[in-house]
């Protein structure tokens, strides 16, 4: 299983913090009794048919579940995040806002991919098939998926950034009040949902089950958290750089202009002061012309 | 067990994205930490005491 | 009273406007119509132009042709202000945004209806489809058009002015679409008697995607051609 680096505190040239820090080693330690409450500790999904005797369930596939649906729960929290970031930029206007709507925009489509791709890694072995398109969850959160793929493609354009704040910010809040449309729509579509019936609803969910989905909640919780706090700060680097970089380039051409010519520039020269006599001390411009 | 596949799969390509992007957040954040002054940096806990 | 008077005089003054310069220039009539019916056609020979297929798939056909036909309009719509300064007198004019908007909204549903006119004549021609409930067809057309135009105006705003317009139009504004197509279709489906549903409900479903769209759209319009 593949971890999330610790950042090592030689330098000071990171987006880590103390708190960050402690946050990631919980986060690795979180994934790794993660990991061994869903592989080991939990039983496979298996029930007898009353009438038949058969075995039936979704055996061992039901494992993916409890990293699946804690990236979906996420998904929807960190969108969620976006949408009120993306209000909070249209009233408030401040940098702050802007780059928290970014983080979450973007590290909320790492996770709803993550969820696409899990759940129809799962939905293969369960129901058969890797894409069911009469699935009203999974096809709202693919139109999601597409919408934000175009927030950050937005985001992405070159133009005024305060411009394309702007608009992210319209285009993620429609994405947010499109969604109801989108799953009724879906709902209406093909009058069946697979999720409900045959994933949560009818697990038989034991006490060690349901304690490693919540697990999986707090732990993918700890990982948008830790994925949000560098995402933010590396878009407030982005901002500051970019400032920075600006202020730095006026101050050098401003090393190279001589005072000279600074002063001509501004008016301020002798050759520019001998056209105008005392009464356009007054502030009248057309006091001097001949 | 059943599905192994499977569940390399899900697990590993999960796990695999969430560190990849982990770490392309961490190395971006420290190419940019050297562009920009400590003072923008306000989670730094001892800002900018330790210039000498 | 005056007020609303006023806002409607000047939403038909912006309406009024933008199929003048159509009329004149003639881009949608020339070019993204004889699109719309190249696509139906396209479509066709993709199908192998069996008639029992065709008009099976009729709506769903009927509505992606209209989608990708809208787009075109759309971006030429959105075009319009983009160049000679148009953009900026129209903001110094005094119109308010949401006239401005809803003006604009209409000009882009006048000329959907019309290319859906025209693409009725082609899937009845083409492919052979009978209409079932004329009255269905009008209103539920009218509607699914109405949303389209509202998204589209409201995305082609938002897109223009940047790096990558044509290409950043459709990736925005199709995926919020995507209720309205299947709404569209559905209600289709009912009018020209190919499947059996309640083209009415989703006709209803419709009409709600196009008052949200209308109304977000009116309101975000301001906070994006201030800047």
């Amino acid at each position: 299983m593949a971890e999330e680096p610790t950042i090592t505190a030689s330098t000071r040239d990171t987006t880590g913090s103390r708190g960050s820090r402690l946050l990631g080693v919980a986060t690795l330690v979180g994934l790794a009794v993660l990991g061994v409450l869903a592989f080991v500790l939990t039983d496979p999904d298996v029930r007898i048919h009353p009438s038949t005797g058969d075995e039936f369930g979704q055996f061992d596939a039901v494992r993916m579940l409890y990293v699946h649906v804690p990236l979906a729960a996420m998904t929807y929290l960190a969108y969620g995040l976006c949408a009120v970031a993306s209000l909070g930029v249209l009233i408030r206007r401040t940098p702050w806002w802007d780059v928290t709507a970014h983080a979450a925009a973007e590290v909320g489509t790492v996770f709803c991919g993550l969820v696409l791709v899990t759940g129809s890694i799962w939905g293969r072995p369960v129901w058969n098939t890797w894409w069911e398109w009469g699935d009203v969850r999974l096809m709202t959160t693919l139109v999601l998926f597409l919408m934000f793929a175009g927030y950050l493609a937005l985001r992405r354009t070159t133009g005024d950034p305060r411009t394309v704040s702007r608009r992210a910010a319209v285009v993620a809040l429609i994405a947010v009040l499109d969604l109801p449309l989108v799953n009724r729509s879906v709902e209406w579509w093909e009058n069946r949902t697979l999720h409900q019936q045959s994933t949560l609803g009818e697990l038989k969910i034991e006490d060690l089950t349901l304690f490693t989905l919540m697990l999986g909640f707090l732990v993918l919780g700890m990982v948008l958290a830790w994925l949000l706090l560098h995402r933010f700060r590396v878009g407030w680097l982005e901002r500051a750089a970019l400032d920075h970089s600006v202020a730095a380039a006026i101050a050098e051409r401003r090393g190279e202009t001589p005072d000279e010519e600074l002063r001509r520039a501004v008016g301020d020269s002798p050759a520019a002061r001998e056209g105008f006599d005392e009464n356009d001390r007054d502030g009248d411009p057309e006091a001097g012309r001949p | 067990m059943t599905h192994v596949g499977y569940l390399i799969a899900g697990w590993g390509i999960t796990m695999g994205t969430l560190a990849f992007y982990a770490v392309r957040l961490v190395r971006r954040g420290r190419e940019l930490s050297g562009r920009v002054p400590d003072a923008h940096r306000r989670w730094l806990e001892d800002q900018g005491s330790d210039d000498a | 009273m005056s007020v609303l008077r006023t806002v409607l005089g000047d939403i038909r003054l912006v309406a009024a406007r933008d199929l003048r310069i159509e009329v004149r220039s003639r881009v949608v009539l020339d070019q993204v119509l004889p699109f719309a019916v190249l696509v139906l056609v396209l479509f066709g020979f993709a199908l192998d132009a069996d008639h029992r297929t065709l008009r099976t798939f009729a709506p769903g056909l009927f509505w992606v042709t209209v989608l990708l036909s809208a787009l075109l309009a759309i971006g030429r719509s959105a075009s319009l202000d983009a160049t000679d300064g148009t953009g900026t007198s129209l903001r110094m004019s005094g119109l308010s945004p949401v006239a401005r908007y809803l003006g604009r909204t209409v000009a882009v549903l006048v000329q959907l209806l019309v290319l859906e006119v025209v693409l009725v004549g082609g899937i009845v021609v083409l492919y052979g489809v009978s209409v079932d409930d004329w009255l269905l067809l009008v209103v539920a057309g009218v509607v699914a058009g109405v949303a389209v135009a509202a998204a589209g105006t409201l995305y082609g705003a938002l897109a223009s002015g940047l790096g990558a317009r044509e290409t950043l139009l459709p990736i925005l504004v199709l995926p919020v679409l995507a209720p309205v197509l299947i709404g569209a279709t559905r209600a289709f489906d009912d009018a020209l008697g190919v499947a059996a549903v309640d083209g009415w409900a989703w006709t209803g479903l419709l009409a709600v995607a196009a008052l949200v769209l209308t109304v977000v759209g009116a309101s975000a319009h301001g906070a994006l051609v201030e800047d």
